[in-house]
């Protein structure tokens, strides 16, 4: 369908601003945080990226489905972004995997979109005032009455509570082939190949909630812990919070990723802000300090850690663009954690180095294990 | 790390001179370098023979050595200035070459000289054919079934095995010269041979075809500290088996899902990685449409055309980058001078699509073979960027130059369907209009894509297109244009003009474009880059800027030159760039406006503001609603830029300089010629015509030989020496095949006198001229074409007084303000005119360096009112300088089959060299060792064969011959009449197709050193004459199609000059 025949859409933005379009997935009204991303492939791993949860996304790359959906690439999870702002919806996708067109995912899903909009200014409007909420409607409101209504839903919308909504109901397992150890992921919205990583590398993996207590995780004796990425603010989870702080005490290897990352920080005593405008795409450079080496990452987050206390650790990986804290070595606990999000599957293959790692302290500990034990 | 303090001066060599394969790319990579670094506090000693570039300008470099790129030069001028590195990734193939065989050869050790940003193990790796082979294999990424052979036999053999197809490409050729796709053991065998010879190391690869699979290439840089970033994705939209650089590219590639990017940005990194490159390297893959295969197709482990294409598509500079890292600094360390807050180690992230269209040199050379292959043929290319892939195509289009608004290509309307699926098999310059016809005949996407394996993608993008116009049509019997549907055409690229003419209906309320502007990171951070593209949306960035950045200056618009084609090369973009200096230096606000990805002038930091654009009124119409200058130079963009003053003429911003009406005055032939008349100043009889009737009329009238040429013309393009009806009859043909003629076809008396050429600054009362030049062809051979010497040797004082005195009255006739450059002849004892152009010309760069006069400055200062007596460089003529500046042109012809070699009033040169030298056989001498002529004996023998007018002076020439030692081998009529004059001539039939075997033999047996060849000059291939130069070009013959430029050569033969008598001469301290 030619853009020109599509019903108009309308995307509102907390501030009155409106920006006229054309609808694309489902008809109706979507609220949501307006939140950009800059990367130029993967919108299909963008739509199911727990990490949108609650989130209008728009992609600033200006021609979105070129190559179509595919049931491999994480097409059969669900969405979780609260609505799609594009330039242009290609409606003549091509690719060899090709199954449908995007937009019939967007409408089989359910996803209130929008689309023939100048991203480009929807970008640098966030980029100046911040991200905010918005909303997606293909329906104009009647009146100076219904508008300021609208506004006002819009106002006070929050897109709080996502990682629990996301998280799994209950603890399941996925075994591997010859497995040598087993791993607890707290699935705060796990996404991409975490799962696949872990497998790889002959870890059983016990997918439990974000609520699961110390009692419940020990009982699969595991090897180590990781705390996946997932949507919102760390603070949302405290008891999440609780628990890690117990895990820390275990002496096994922990690993953080994401919104996993700013929980460890948290337990071990720094503070999370909100960002301004956040980091999303695939493009971001992350300095390695250690190995005093840069890497591009693929990231989603709107909260940052900050102001980590001396004895609980060191920053380990920075921001090369603003300088902010992207992973911290802990002293306080066995344990690693990275802001970036190296199992995305959406994103670059620098940082699968990280998952190596924690294989290694699973290995070294075990043999620290075994030595007491002899 | 730092910069490492071991480095405190550096040699950059330079690319040479612009021929097919190697362009401006390198002049803004040059230029980026050298400056780069200068800022690092480094010394700079810089050699190229080209002295049309930006980058051999005197302040770009501490020393700049104009010279010949030969390995006994480069050692000559390393002992005397010994630098204590080299940097070689970024002068092309040529400096990189170089670099290495003197690397090879110990000298670079001996002399405690360091190789910068590589190894010779990096580019052996990355270049020899069997090591790239082995690299791959280590680090387990795949290539295509390949086996390096050194004998045809070997060829044939690996090939049975394989299967055909197969590709040949022969090892260290540039752009893939000799290289070519066979589809059987007889082409086989023909293609391995040629590549073989054209191979320096005797070596060509053959592959196995897989022609059809998607053509992808990645930027990637790599610092140090191994840290590394790809700049940017680019797709081909033509696939597998078309040269990138003939390829129609997009970036970022559109239609790779995130699986198959990531795989081929990972296995990019990783050959980065492998090669252990520091600096920049481009990799080029061939993807399986239907699976997640790849193959790794070659990587060039240097700064390339495509680099320069990812930097103006991103706007991260890597040539500035590279050179960073190669002295020192890592990712991390280097500031983003786009954003001036984040650094060089990110991967930019782009919000609009890029569009490259190669520019095709087929408009002048009708009977080339526009067959796409593996050898490179264009001459340039432009850029275009928009939102959609539909409005950047339909930009491209407009850039390149063609007379097109759309992607409708006249010549196919009316076409069969069966007609276009023929032509759909074939990959030519064309295939993009082909496919758009087709299209519109209702084949469908995937007919094509099973005929030429073109992504339906592309395809449907252009249905879209044309689903547009026919809404447009639609509107029209509706007779209403509704807003939305303009506003829709304008965003997919239409002109205004097309719309009105697709509905037949008037546009009431025109829109203009709004601006972007390009910043690395598709807005996540603020950037202060002023480089925009034009899109229809409400935000206009460029406004803002205007806002932000307000100024009391006033602003100037200058036009660029639009893409590198043959009469219109790197030097318009030298006075560009200069003219937009001058313009900063004088206190203006200078914006340009150009399309031309290869250059310095489309360098972000050049002027103050860039577009790229189109060059046509209404896209230039946006930009002016935009800025609203105070003013327009139209005279230093060539013929691309004049042909803007019309347009301007309409608009109430001023021409600076010479006024529209003045440049009419020169263009239109009445004006012209009454002009001449009352100045009294003689010129070649001449008429017009609009017919062939009317052509063969005039000519007859004129008598014999008489130069035909449009109107309006630009390096002689459609010019030919017609010497009789039938020669008239067939040029009108080809003339008015695109449609009946706008502009008269002008038909001249054509004399055979000494040529000379002056450029001159005039500020409507004084002129200045720097130098008179003398073309040592005869008049008849293109200025471009012909060898210019700097100061005449032949003219008398009274001819040049004579000169003098027409070029001031010229130039206070037509009240030029600004530059001209007119071209006269000497014939007989009487001096004409044949042409004036009111604006910057292709001598003005090396003038300049020559005579020490700021050409462009001084004609800029003059368009706003500073008087040339003011300025300190006199006026008249100059002085001439103790010098003798010797020009050579450059030819590619290797690279276009079936064009005839044949020097004539059509320009066919690429590029050019210079031969700066203390006297005239010194100058010569250089000059031809820098086009590339051999200057000794190696074989045994030259071979002639000339028109019966150019009989008389062959025995002169002959004898020269003979006498530094060379037997003659001449056609049987040619041979009969040396012989009858005194001179041993052996005879050979050159003139059947037995003869033209046993010719090639002789080529074959490395008898023949030079060809000297006049007889039967003609356009088309199939004549003898024209097949015996070709085949001689393809076997690297030097071929000398005029008796003056064989006279100079022969005479440089006999004063025995070698490589250690020519001067090494520092522009800087002229």
């Amino acid at each position: 369908m030619s853009v020109l025949d599509r019903k108009k859409a309308w995307l509102i933005l907390k501030d009155g601003t409106v920006y006229e379009g054309k609808s694309i997935g489902v008809e109706g009204k979507s609220l949501g945080e307006l939140v950009c991303s800059t990367a130029m492939t993967g919108y299909q791993e963008t739509l199911t990226d727990s990490g949108y949860y609650g989130q209008l996304v728009t992609q600033t790359f200006p021609m979105i489905g070129n190559y179509g959906v595919n049931s491999f690439d994480s097409g059969s999870k669900p969405v979780w972004a609260k609505g799609y702002v594009v330039r242009e919806l290609c409606e003549e996708p091509s690719n060899f995997r090709c199954e449908g067109t995007l937009e019939g995912f967007l409408k089989e899903k359910g996803v209130v979109g929008i689309c023939d909009v100048d991203t480009r200014a929807i970008t640098r409007k966030l980029r100046k005032n911040g991200v905010m909420n918005a909303a997606i409607v293909t329906e104009y409101p009647a009146d100076a009455a219904a508008m300021a209504a609208l506004l006002q839903e819009i106002a006070s919308y929050s897109p709080a509570g996502g990682a629990a909504a996301v998280s799994c109901k209950k603890a399941h397992a996925v075994a591997c082939d010859n497995p040598r150890h087993t791993v607890v992921v707290y699935d705060l919205g796990a996404i991409g190949n975490l799962v696949k990583g872990l497998l790889a590398r002959h870890c059983n993996v016990i997918m439990v909630p974000c609520n699961a207590s110390l009692k419940d995780v020990l009982q699969y004796h595991p090897d180590a812990f990781v705390l996946s990425n997932g949507p919102g603010s760390p603070e949302e989870l405290p008891e999440t919070l609780a628990v890690v702080k117990d895990l820390m005490e275990t002496g096994l290897p922990l690993y953080g990723v994401g919104l996993g990352h700013q929980v460890m920080a948290l337990a071990a005593g720094a503070k999370v802000e909100k960002m301004v405008y956040g980091h999303r795409g695939g493009n971001q450079p992350v300095r390695n300090l250690s190995m005093d080496k840069v890497l591009i990452t693929s990231q989603n987050h709107g909260y940052v850690v900050t102001d980590l206390p001396e004895e609980a650790g060191t920053v380990s990986h920075v921001n090369v663009n603003d300088n902010s804290c992207e992973g911290i070595r802990y002293s306080c606990c066995n344990g690693f954690s990275v802001q970036f999000l190296p199992e995305t599957s959406g994103g670059p293959l620098d940082t699968h180095y990280l998952l190596d790692e924690l294989v290694s302290r699973i290995l070294a500990n075990k043999q620290k294990q075994n030595f007491k034990q002899k | 790390m730092p910069l490492r303090n071991d480095i405190k001066k550096v040699l950059v060599i330079g690319s040479g001179p612009i021929v097919i394969g190697q362009a401006a790319e390198f002049d803004y990579a040059g230029t980026q370098v050298c400056r780069t670094l200068k800022a690092c506090g480094l010394e700079v000693v810089l050699i190229n023979s080209n002295p049309a570039t930006i980058m051999t300008d005197k302040t770009m470099a501490d020393k700049v050595y104009i010279e010949p790129l030969l390995p006994a030069v480069v050692k000559r001028i390393i002992r005397k200035e010994r630098p204590d590195s080299i940097l070689p990734t970024l002068g092309g193939q040529t400096g990189l070459n170089l670099a290495m065989q003197l690397a090879r050869s110990g000298f670079l050790d001996e002399y405690g000289v360091r190789l910068l940003g590589t190894t010779i193990e990096t580019i052996d790796k990355a270049e020899d054919r069997q090591l790239f082979k082995d690299m791959l294999e280590e680090i387990n990424q795949p290539l295509i079934p390949s086996k390096v052979v050194e004998k045809v036999e070997d060829a044939l053999e690996y090939a049975e095995e394989i299967g055909y197809p197969v590709i040949v490409r022969p090892a260290y050729t540039l752009g893939g010269t000799g290289g070519g796709i066979v589809n059987n053991s007889t082409e086989l065998a023909e293609v391995a041979e040629n590549g073989l010879r054209l191979s320096p190391i005797t070596q060509v690869l053959i592959e196995k075809g897989i022609a059809g699979w998607k053509e992808i290439e990645f930027e990637v840089i790599r610092d140090s500290k191994d840290n590394v970033i790809t700049v940017c994705s680019m797709e081909n939209i033509d696939p597998v088996g078309v040269h990138t650089g003939d390829s129609v590219v997009v970036a970022p590639a559109l239609t790779l899902s995130d699986k198959e990017y990531q795989m081929l940005r990972t296995a990019a990194v990783n050959i980065i990685r492998a090669l252990k490159i520091e600096g920049g390297c481009n990799c080029q893959f061939a993807l399986h449409p239907d699976s997640f295969e790849y193959a790794v197709i070659e990587v060039n482990p240097r700064v390339s055309r495509s680099s320069a294409l990812a930097s103006k598509a991103t706007g991260y500079p890597i040539a500035k980058v590279a050179s960073l890292i190669a002295v020192g600094y890592t990712l991390d360390e280097i500031v983003n001078s786009v954003t001036g807050s984040t650094y060089a180690c990110f991967e930019p992230s782009i919000d609009y699509v890029v569009v490259k269209f190669p520019k095709w040199p087929f408009d002048k050379f009708v009977y080339g073979n526009r067959n796409l292959g593996s050898a490179m043929k264009a001459t340039g290319e432009v850029m275009a960027i928009g939102t959609s892939f539909e409005q950047a195509i339909m930009k491209s289009v407009r850039c390149i130059e063609l007379g097109l608004k759309t992607l409708d290509l006249p010549k196919l309307a009316g076409k069969s369907k069966e007609e276009l699926l023929q032509l759909l098999t074939k990959a030519t310059d064309e295939r993009l209009f082909v496919i758009y016809a087709a299209l519109k005949a209702g084949i469908t996407p995937e007919e094509i894509y099973n005929i030429n394996k073109i992504d339906p993608w592309y395809s449907y993008k252009m249905l879209n297109l044309i689903d547009m116009e026919k809404r447009l049509q639609a509107a029209g019997a509706e007779g209403k244009l509704a807003d939305d549907l303009y506003l829709a055409a304008k965003k997919m690229g239409f002109l205004d003009e097309t719309i009105e003419k697709r509905s037949g209906l008037a546009i009431d309320e025109k829109r203009y474009a709004s601006f972007k502007m390009v910043d690395t990171c598709a807005a996540e951070f603020e950037a202060e880059t002023p480089y925009f593209y034009s899109t229809f949306d409400g935000e206009n960035e460029a406004v803002e800027f205007l806002e932000k950045n307000k100024s009391d200056k006033k602003k100037v618009v200058v036009f660029g030159s639009g893409p590198i084609r043959i009469g219109q090369g790197v030097e318009f973009d030298y006075c560009s760039v200069h003219c937009v200096n001058t313009l900063k230096k004088l206190g203006y606000e200078a914006i340009l406006i150009n399309n031309n990805p290869e250059t310095v002038s489309t360098d972000f930091d050049v002027s103050d503001r860039l577009y790229f654009e189109p060059l046509t009124p209404e896209d230039v119409e946006s930009v002016m609603q935009t800025e609203k200058p105070d003013g327009a130079v139209v005279q230093f963009g060539g013929q691309t830029a004049i042909k803007l003053t019309k347009y301007l003429r309409n608009t109430d911003i001023p021409i600076l300089g010479t006024s529209a009406d003045s440049i009419d005055a020169a263009e239109d032939r009445e004006r012209f010629n009454e002009l001449l008349a009352q100045c009294g100043i003689p010129q070649p009889e001449g008429k017009t015509a609009f017919t062939a009737e009317e052509a063969v009329a005039c000519a007859e009238s004129l008598g014999y030989p008489v130069l035909l040429r449009p109107s309006y013309v630009l390096g002689g393009q459609n010019m030919i020496i017609a010497y009789s009806s039938a020669d008239v009859e067939e040029y009108m043909g080809i003339i008015t095949a695109a449609g009946e003629l706008e502009n008269p076809v002008l038909i001249d008396q054509y004399l055979m006198g000494t040529e000379c050429e002056i450029d001159a600054v005039c500020d409507g009362e004084d002129f200045l001229i720097p130098g008179i030049m003398e073309h040592i062809e005869r008049a008849g051979v293109h200025s471009g074409d012909s060898i210019s010497v700097y100061p005449p040797v032949n003219l008398s004082k009274e001819v040049c007084d004579t000169i003098v005195d027409y070029t001031g009255k010229l130039c206070r006739a037509l009240n030029v303000k600004g530059l001209v450059n007119i071209q006269y002849v000497y014939f007989k004892g009487q001096l004409y005119v044949i042409e004036v152009n009111p604006r910057s010309s292709r001598t003005v760069p090396y003038i300049s360096k020559v005579t020490n006069i700021p050409i462009v400055e001084l004609a800029t200062r003059v368009c706003f009112g500073e008087k040339l007596a003011d300025m300190g460089f006199g006026t008249g003529l100059h002085p001439a300088e103790k010098i003798v500046a010797v020009k050579v042109p450059v030819f590619s012809f290797s690279k276009l089959h079936d064009v005839d070699v044949s020097l004539g009033p059509e320009m066919k040169s690429t590029g050019e060299v210079l031969g700066l030298d203390r006297d005239f056989d010194t100058a010569v001498y250089k000059g031809l060792l820098a086009a590339g002529y051999e200057l000794h004996k190696v074989g045994s023998s030259v071979l002639m064969s000339v028109k019966d007018a150019d009989k008389p002076e062959l025995v002169p020439l002959a004898k020269k011959f003979v006498k530094y030692g060379y037997d003659i081998i001449a056609s049987e009529k040619t041979a009969r009449y040396l012989n009858d004059h005194g001179v041993d001539a052996v005879s050979v039939d050159m003139d059947s197709d037995e003869g033209i075997k046993k010719v090639i033999d002789i080529f074959d047996s490395g008898a023949i050193d030079f060809v000297v060849s006049t007889s039967k000059v003609g356009r088309k291939p199939a004549e003898y004459s024209v097949q015996i130069r070709r085949k001689a070009i393809e076997r690297s013959i030097a071929t000398l199609t005029s008796i003056d430029t064989a006279n100079a050569l022969v005479n440089c033969l006999l004063e025995g000059n070698t490589v250690e008598d020519i001067a090494l001469i520092d522009i800087c301290k002229l």
